[in-house]
């Protein structure tokens, strides 16, 4: 039966199908759907853990211990699961070890594009690329079969387009291998698995000696193949890019490839032997295209497509067009009209408790270093009250850092719950230890909510939402040493206030909790408040807190009952107190 | 077979990923291959949200082509005046008669288009323009966020395929306890072009 799936939720299906008894993960756009599904098939473990390296250590050692296990996470976590890919591409594994790794071409989510293939060639790990759900499904299998053949973990590569993407699943009754009856005795080989120089020395000729037996192995696997076509034209692809360049290029002769590191040679030679031109289409680097020019193959690629953002099947025609690869199409006349289309930003939910709090720290006109989540929407206008963002925990040692530059600003950082618990732990304790004196603001909305709500060491339930140990931000910093800690909500502006006001003018480094749920998770709705318009003088204060539902109109400003969560801020932050509570 | 290929524009909250779901799902049981792709930006909220679907005897690319988009079904006003240049001559926009502000606009830093630019603007690519009370019509049976129901609903006409077909599938996908309501919802929609 065919079933439709994301490829998230067939990369789950896939991973159950294979074996995996193992799922580690940290969310993020457009992985997190991966570990949330897997969670939900019988007799596997699945976790969230705090960060993408944890979830990548966990599943190497389910691996050692010869079960096949899964880690995944969206380009970016990778980055911070980095170290632990080296050393397992060092000691390799004895189950099956596949990282799920969805990178996030035109940064729909992310805050920057960095195309994931150069991993597979720096760590020298094999990456295989699906094309849509089906390849996704079975994909994770043959990766896993990879994985235990020559004892190195596997990389499958994901794009939005494909874990967000859904299309048919051949679907079955099918049930995964059953466990091994007795548990296996955990094989000793401090050689193989402790990584001291005179150890990783002997490792690396394997390492390199691997790669090339895989990539002898890539002639035969038959998920690099050559569709034959009109042998004017070859076309070179993986992914979802294969299937654009299907649109655009329907004759032509292609060589799909579903392994993209290492790179089956042979296959490209005779594909180049046969094609006249080829043309290489990827999004992002050029990445095949600079191995296949070291081969001393004649492609183009770069040349003829862009190096930034996101391919689509329109910008595949356009440059092909361009480069006279295909004739012009018949096409309507292009539409040129100078109507004004106002964007439409992403923006804190009506309601949201960081709204309140970056309320109260721009009225205080503090530097706010952010970090990322919902609350770096904080920076846009008309809000604007965060200053920087870079990568997940930066926040806190960036705001110590600018401390230590000496400047006449007051500066915080702010960061979400999950964040803290991900990697904002160090850069506290060394605001402590180095004699810090910023302060660090923690929105905690208790869900990771960004990336869909998902639980976390501070919500006190699993992935499967089952009780567990809660591991509360306020005794961990207090544990650490900060002696200057408090615990606000922050629609009670007035003590919100009272308490940064207080922090800043401390010379003890400190942190402030501004609790307040997520209304979204936690389907928190009251009435929606009114506005009296005998009362209202339009002077469009409340319009400063950029909440959705106030409409500044001709006469006074009105609240959208449709749109309004009913929190109650704008009514405390109207001077005239004309926004009545109902 | 003939190949469809549909936008669906909205805001953040609307509903429109559920009923793009279910119109993938349609698409499937009345036999085509099906392909459907969505981004959900950044913003859990308010944020603007597209899909596209692809119906046909054999679809490769998830993602509709400009110029090639049969139909356009708008649950916002704004958000459809985004997409004419991906519809093919003689498309047919579907268009939630209903405004949700940006920000830029709520602050009295933008305009926003009347409806008679907008529809002027589609109209260039397509043939027809429907407006439909979507939000009305949800609104009326209880739930605003029934409006991607009824937007399918009146989508459903020109689309053809069996109603039973299509109450169906929304059967399966919507939450047990508001499948009659949406199915009424969806009915109340038909009528818009019936
Ligand atoms: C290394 C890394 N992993 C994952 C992400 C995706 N991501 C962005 S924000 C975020 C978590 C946000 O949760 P929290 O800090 O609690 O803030 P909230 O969204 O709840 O306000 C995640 C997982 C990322 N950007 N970088
Ligand atoms: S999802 Fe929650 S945390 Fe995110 S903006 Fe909305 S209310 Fe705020
Ligand atoms: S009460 Fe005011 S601040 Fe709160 S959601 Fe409604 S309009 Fe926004």
């Amino acid at each position: 039966m065919k079933k439709l799936m994301t490829g998230n939720e067939a990369f789950a299906y896939g991973a159950y199908l294979a074996g995996v008894r193992v799922g580690a993960a940290y969310p993020g756009t457009p992985s997190s759907e991966i570990m949330d599904n897997f969670s939900r098939y019988p007799g596997v473990f699945a976790e969230w853990s705090p960060n993408e390296k944890v979830s990548l250590d966990v599943a190497i050692g389910a691996a050692y211990a010869g079960t096949r296990a899964m880690s995944s996470m969206k380009h970016v976590g990778l980055n911070v699961a980095s170290d632990s890919l080296f050393y397992a591409v060092y000691t390799g594994v004895k189950g099956g070890l596949v990282i799920i790794c969805a990178d996030d071409p035109h940064m729909h989510s992310s805050q920057n594009e960095q195309d994931n293939r150069n991993y597979a060639k720096f760590a020298k790990c094999p990456m295989l690329e699906p094309s849509d759900s089906e390849e996704a499904k079975q994909f994770v299998g043959i990766a896993l079969d990879l994985s235990e053949k020559f004892e190195t973990p596997v990389i499958v590569r994901s794009v939005t387009r494909l874990s967000h993407s859904s299309t048919p699943v051949e679907h079955s009754d099918a049930t995964p291998p059953p466990p091994p009856e007795e548990p296996p005795l955990y094989e000793r080989n401090a050689q193989r698995y402790v990584m001291v120089p005179a150890n990783a020395r002997r490792r690396h000729p394997i390492v390199e000696d691997r790669l090339k037996k895989i990539a002898e192995y890539a002639e035969t696997m038959p998920i690099n193949f050559i569709e034959p076509g009109d042998d004017q034209l070859g076309i070179i692809s993986a992914g979802v890019n294969y299937h654009y360049a299907k649109e655009v290029f329907p004759n032509a002769t292609f060589l799909k490839l579903g392994m993209v590191y290492p790179l089956p040679e042979k296959l490209i030679r005779e594909f180049a032997d046969r094609v006249k031109t080829i043309v290489i289409v990827e999004e992002l680097d050029p990445f095949l295209e600079e191995q296949l020019k070291l081969m001393g193959i004649e492609a183009r690629g770069k040349d003829i497509f862009p190096m930034l953002g996101e391919f689509s099947p329109t910008l595949v025609r356009n440059c092909a067009v361009k480069a006279g690869l295909i004739p012009t199409p018949e096409a309507p006349p292009e539409i040129k009209t100078d109507l004004e289309r106002p964007i439409r930003p992403p923006m804190l939910c009506p309601g949201c408790g960081h709204r309140a709090l970056f309320h109260v720290l721009r009225e205080n006109g503090v530097l706010v270093t952010g970090d990322i989540g919902c609350y770096t929407l904080g920076a846009a206008p008309p809000l604007a009250a965060m200053h920087t963002t870079g990568c997940m925990g930066a926040s806190i040692g960036v705001a110590h850092g600018i401390d230590k530059g000496n400047v006449k600003d007051d500066v915080v950082a702010v960061l979400g719950d999950s964040t803290f618990l991900h990697s904002g732990i160090h850069p506290l304790i060394d605001v402590l230890y180095n004699q810090g004196t910023s302060t660090t603001i923690i929105s905690d909305n208790s869900a990771t909510a960004m990336t869909g709500f998902q639980e976390h060491p501070g919500t006190g339930k699993t992935i499967k939402k089952d009780e567990t140990a809660l591991v509360d931000p306020e005794k961990l910093v207090r544990g650490i040493g900060f002696e200057k800690v408090d615990v606000c909500d922050p629609y009670d502006i007035d003590q919100m206030e009272k308490i940064l006001k207080d922090h800043l003018q401390s010379d003890m480094p400190s942190v402030i909790i501004a609790r307040h749920p997520c209304v979204l998770n936690a389907k928190e709705k009251h009435t929606p408040p009114e506005v009296d318009p005998e009362l209202c003088i339009n002077c469009g204060i409340c319009l400063d807190i950029g909440c959705s539902p106030l409409i500044q109109e001709e006469e006074h400003v009105r609240v959208d009952a449709l749109l309004c969560n009913g929190c109650g801020l704008c009514v405390k932050v109207c001077p005239q107190e004309a926004i009545i509570e109902k | 077979m003939n190949n469809l290929d549909f936008l669906m524009a909205g805001v953040g909250g609307q509903g429109t990923i559920l009923a793009s779901n279910i119109l993938a799902e349609v698409g499937l049981q009345l036999g085509y291959d099906v392909k459907k792709a969505e981004v959900h930006g950044m913003a859990q909220r308010g944020g603007e949200v597209d899909s596209h679907v692809r119906w046909g005897s054999k679809v490769y690319s998830p993602l509709v082509e400009e110029n090639n988009v049969d139909y356009l079904v708008g649950f916002e006003m704004l958000e459809a005046a985004r997409f004419p240049q991906y519809l093919k001559e003689g498309a047919v926009s579907l268009v939630n008669d209903y405004r949700i502000n940006p920000p830029l606009v709520n602050l009295g830093k933008a305009q926003y288009p009347s409806k008679k630019e907008i529809e002027s603007l589609l109209l260039s690519r397509a043939d027809k323009v429907i407006w439909v009370e979507g939000t009305g019509i949800a609104k009326e049976l209880g739930n605003p966020a029934m409006v991607g129901v009824v937007m399918l609903g009146a989508l459903s006409n020109l689309v053809g395929g069996d109603k039973e077909a299509w109450l169906e599938v929304i059967g399966q996908m919507v939450p047990p306890k508001f499948v009659d309501l949406n199915k009424e919802a969806f009915l109340e929609g038909r009528k818009v072009t019936g």
